[in-house]
């Protein structure tokens, strides 16, 4: 009787899942579709999920009006250097936090977080204006330096978590040794740490190539990722919906296949420390 | 052996000088920001005739959707940052910008560009004391499209100029809600450029303003509520479902697919709903001016996308060399020899509707040039009002209140609350706003 109920729950909540699983995934779905139809097609009052004129022309119209292997080469600059950047800062940050424990320590993890809560908008100026001082408008390096700001509290803020973790005995054992603390952080700590440290690096690497308020801003014609590309193809008059969907097929495409593939770390990363 | 040291150092200076030299004879790069529309996307495809004929200017685009367009090129304009040279701005801002020395002057045109030849209506929105502070690429009012099958249908003949009256009743006689056709589609959405700027054109024609003599909010006067309930009214008898969220592209959709009767809006979209590739009723379409009250104004609309020269940019000569390019008659030409006379960019130039080749081709050029020069950007409504702008009032604070207001209109729509009631929101906060910004200034 008890199984029963058992394997009918395991059911319910399996269907729960497809089922929130699809809502989620059906935006992207008819994204890809939208972007198989024509303009007329695409804002038709009585659109077809699968039976229409499939068309490749909005994606060759893409390739040839915009410079889309030019973006995406900004994008992966960015998203990526700016991830690699914050880890080395981040990395030092979440080891003295979480191994060299002070009294303010919780009050300035919680001081890391809360600049998270700001409104972009709220600094738009006076960063805008350093950017100009320091010529570093509609550079990569510029967009790398804002990243790796964005992103840092949320990379100290997991890798905390992930060394919290790790048994402090085994960092003292290493101490004991005679290990120094870039021997200790290097051959003891980031070893045990990979999983977590991985999933960081790809998880930042997804927000930063997500980012749309900065990249937006602060660039032009040289430095504008993908994001900058997306939003070339909307227009408050005139039909474009297949075309910006194909153009956001194609700058969701390279970090869709990034999260598949990383997905086990990813969830690993995402859910360690959560259940203890 | 000296001879052939002598040559191969002589070789060698000649090529280093050269390396040197190559800098001085560098094209400049100047950085265009432009919307996606189509005829900036026609301009940047034909750009190449440009560069063939300036081979020391090289062109870099930025194109962007107009909200995320006007954010960037404002901010950067305001910090002169100067990312950009060339910046695509509207006639809201072309006023504001230049008054407060964010604009080049437009004084390197060239002999041949004929100034004159720009619809005077136009000009006179961007000039400020008799200069020129932005070039018009394209110009748009508004005007009535309507079905004449449905029209023809219902018995009724759309006269060139009709009453927002009959409006209504042809309205009412093209809608068969059980078929799915709407006699009317309105934009609906809130925002400064979406319904407030419909609404605002409407009020006009109802003898309505924005603001009195003394910068005092006008809300709450009859001429707003009669603007307000004919909109409201007509709307829940002849039109679309949801239509508090419909825009340009969501009506235009509607349109082309042959579920509205009359559509009231850009005269830009004459050439979309007339476009047999993505039109079902593109033979069916039938042009009107915008209604009106018989109040002596019209509810029609003025704008224009414009090239200006944020004061900010190190290349402003090359800069004003493109958008002499951009904005000329030979440009017209070029268009109409690549892409046919329909697709050069309307409502610019006089010399443009005195061409046979375009009216012929443009069904609806007549009445845009009609609509164009029936607008007084300085003169807008029936009563005398301290702003320039048809549809907006250009002063900076308009971007925030005329969304806030639009705001107010979409819930009306919606059913959200009553005429009174958004019209007295409307009051309220507008008046807030102008006491925070200190008018009457």
């Amino acid at each position: 009787m008890a199984t029963n109920s058992s394997s009918k729950s395991k059911v319910i909540y399996t269907l729960l899942a497809w089922t929130i699983s699809a809502a989620i995934f059906f935006p992207i779905l008819w994204t890809l579709l939208t972007s198989f139809k024509t303009e007329a097609e695409a804002i038709s009052a009585n659109p077809s999920l699968f039976m229409f004129d499939w068309t490749l022309e909005n994606y060759r119209d893409v390739l040839e009006r915009s410079p889309y292997f030019d973006h995406f080469w900004n994008s992966v600059v960015i998203s990526v250097g700016s991830s690699l950047i914050g880890l080395l800062i981040a990395i030092p940050a979440a080891w003295s936090m979480a191994f060299v424990q002070s009294k303010r320590t919780k009050h300035l993890l919680m001081w890391m977080l809360s600049t998270k809560m700001l409104p972009p908008v709220g600094v738009l100026i006076p960063i805008y204006l350093l950017f100009r001082d320091f010529d570093l408008l509609d550079t990569k390096l510029g967009l790398v330096i804002v990243m790796t700001l964005i992103n840092l509290p949320i990379m100290v803020w997991m890798l905390y978590t992930y060394f919290r973790e790790i048994p402090n005995e085994i960092l003292e054992a290493s101490r004991m040794d005679g290990a120094s603390i870039s021997a200790e952080i290097f051959h003891v700590l980031l070893p045990i740490a990979l999983p977590g440290i991985a999933s960081t690096l790809l998880l930042n690497v997804i927000l930063a190539w997500n980012e749309a308020f900065w990249t937006l801003i602060l660039t032009a014609a040289n430095a504008a990722p993908l994001t900058a590309f997306i939003a070339s193809y909307s227009s408050p008059e005139g039909l474009f919906y297949a075309k910006l969907s194909a153009a956001s097929a194609m700058a969701i495409a390279p970090i869709l296949i990034l999260g598949w593939f990383s997905q086990k770390q990813l969830v690993r990363g995402l859910t360690f420390g959560a259940v203890k | 052996m000296l001879n052939k040291l002598t040559k191969t150092t002589c070789t060698a200076l000649s090529i280093s000088a050269a390396l040197f030299m190559a800098p001085a004879v560098n094209a400049e790069t100047i950085t265009i920001a432009t919307v996606n529309n189509g005829d900036m996307i026609t301009m940047k495809e034909l750009s190449s005739d440009f560069e063939a004929k300036h081979p020391d200017i090289d062109l870099k685009w930025v194109t962007l959707e107009e909200n995320i367009l006007r954010q960037r090129v404002t901010t950067d304009v305001a910090t002169k940052g100067g990312q950009y040279d060339v910046m695509t701005i509207g006639t809201y801002e072309v006023p504001i910008w230049g008054k407060q020395g964010w604009l080049t002057e437009l004084d390197g045109l060239g002999p041949d560009y004929d100034e004159e030849d720009l619809l005077p209506a136009i000009r006179s929105g961007l000039s400020l004391n008799n200069k020129l502070y932005a070039a018009p690429f394209y110009g748009e009012s508004s005007m009535v499209m309507y079905r004449k099958d449905l029209l023809e249908k219902a018995g009724l003949e759309m006269p060139t100029k009709p009453s927002w009256k009959f409006i209504r009743q042809a309205a009412k006689a093209m809608t068969d809600k059980d078929t799915g056709v709407y006699g009317i589609c309105l934009r609906g959405k809130a925002g400064w450029g979406e319904n407030t700027a419909l609404i605002t054109a409407m009020s006009n024609s109802f003898g309505a303003r924005w603001f009195d003599e003394n910068w005092k909010p006008q809300f709450n006067t009859q001429e707003w509520k009669d603007t307000l309930q004919y909109y409201v009214d007509v709307m829940e008898e002849s039109g679309p479902p949801g239509a508090s969220s419909n825009g340009f592209n969501e009506n235009l959709a509607l349109f082309q697919t042959g579920k509205c009767g009359i559509w009231i809006d850009a005269t830009v979209a004459g050439a979309f709903v007339t476009n047999k590739k993505d039109s079902e009723v593109a033979d069916k379409v039938g042009f009107a001016m915008a209604p009106d009250m018989d109040l002596g104004k019209r509810g029609n609309w003025l704008w224009a996308w414009t090239l200006a020269v944020p004061s900010s940019s190190k290349k402003a000569d090359a800069a004003q060399k493109f958008i002499s390019w951009a904005t000329s008659k030979d440009y017209s030409a070029l268009v109409a020899k690549e892409k046919g006379w329909a697709a050069v960019p309307p409502g610019t130039r006089t010399s443009l509707y005195e061409n046979p080749k375009y009216m012929e081709a443009a069904p609806f050029a007549e009445i845009t040039l009609a609509s164009i020069e029936s607008v007084d950007p300085k003169n807008p409504t029936v009563k005398p009002v301290p702003y320039v702008g048809v549809q907006f009032v250009a002063i900076p604070e308009f971007q925030g209140i005329g969304t806030a207001v639009g705001q107010q209109f979409s819930a009306a729509l919606a059913g959200k609350m009553t005429v009174d009631q958004a019209l007295a929101n409307a009051q309220r906060l507008v008046e807030r706003a102008m006491r925070k910004a200190r008018y009457p200034k």
